[in-house]
């Protein structure tokens, strides 16, 4: 339980590289809701993830950071883009994205309140200790605990999966039996 | 690097993700704002497994959970909005008022 000093905090060379990091990456989650552009909206939040998943590396977690650029900037993002593309969103600047002011600012509001009490909190708890030197994880270590401990979670998990899969088909598909009923 | 720094952005995440669901109007853009949500949680998760030392790696299994889930939300939420706007022609949640009165 080491806690560090603002200046000492400065001078450690891990934290200026996440500034550079994590001042883009909530930027482009501001733009991700405030846009008024939706295809720039969905590219944002590829900048947003990507830095959540240069945050993961920075933390050891290299598998987790991976399976974020794979499954999210990957796949979602293009499920985002199609699906912006198939409901026939205008592409270009639209005010029409978000509420007016009457909405906007207690939303605002609302989430300025949460963060301030969640990160008072935080603060308050662990104020400026710091994290001890730790290996990175490696993919065998987290493969031997998935297949081990987590088996079962692992299992309802892909069950979950192909259930969504089917319910995927099933609702996006045009039903042509219905007629005949 | 301290506990803080990491946390404090992954509740930046969470919040700016609220601001979007409770304020965007277009379906796409809400789901949108729940991932930037879920990757808040996942922040979390991962921090915390790393500051605890977990031999057990819970944190990060448990962010590759919410990574499937996730992905499944989104594909049966576009799914969805799919449908609404084959029957409706929008994608926008105010016109969703059937139910309502």
């Amino acid at each position: 339980m080491e806690a560090v000093s603002l200046a000492d905090w400065f001078k450690e060379v891990a934290n200026w590289a996440f500034m550079v990091i994590a001042f883009p990456t909530l930027f482009a989650a501001w733009r991700t809701v405030s846009s008024n552009n939706i295809v720039r909206a969905v590219l944002y939040l590829v900048i947003s993830l990507a830095g959540t998943a240069a945050m993961f590396l920075m933390l050891g977690a290299a598998f987790v950071a991976w399976t974020v650029v794979l499954v999210y900037i990957g796949a979602v993002i293009i499920l985002f883009l199609i699906g912006i593309m198939i409901t026939r969103a205008p592409l270009g600047v639209d005010s029409d994205l978000s509420h007016g002011r009457d909405v906007m600012l207690p939303a605002a509001l609302l989430s300025i309140v949460l963060f301030a009490v969640t990160a008072w909190a935080v603060w308050d708890a662990f104020g400026m200790i710091m994290i001890q030197p730790f290996e990175p994880t490696s993919t065998a270590d987290l493969a031997n605990v998935l297949f081990d401990r987590f088996v079962i979670p692992f299992e309802v998990v892909s069950f979950v999966l192909l259930a969504a899969l089917i319910g995927g088909i099933t609702l996006a598909r045009r039903d042509n039996t219905g007629a005949k009923r | 690097m301290t506990v803080v720094q990491f946390v404090l952005v992954g509740m930046a995440f969470f919040s700016i993700g609220l601001y979007g669901v409770l304020s965007r109007k277009n379906a796409v853009l809400i789901l949108a704002s729940v991932e930037l949500m879920l990757a808040g949680v996942n922040i979390n998760m991962v921090t915390f497994d790393t500051y605890l030392q977990d031999q057990l790696h819970a944190g990060q299994i448990f962010s590759l959970f919410i990574i499937a889930l996730a992905a499944a939300e989104v594909g049966i939420g576009i799914a969805i909005i799919l449908l609404i706007f084959r029957n409706l022609q929008t994608a926008d949640v105010d016109s969703l008022d059937l139910m309502k009165d």
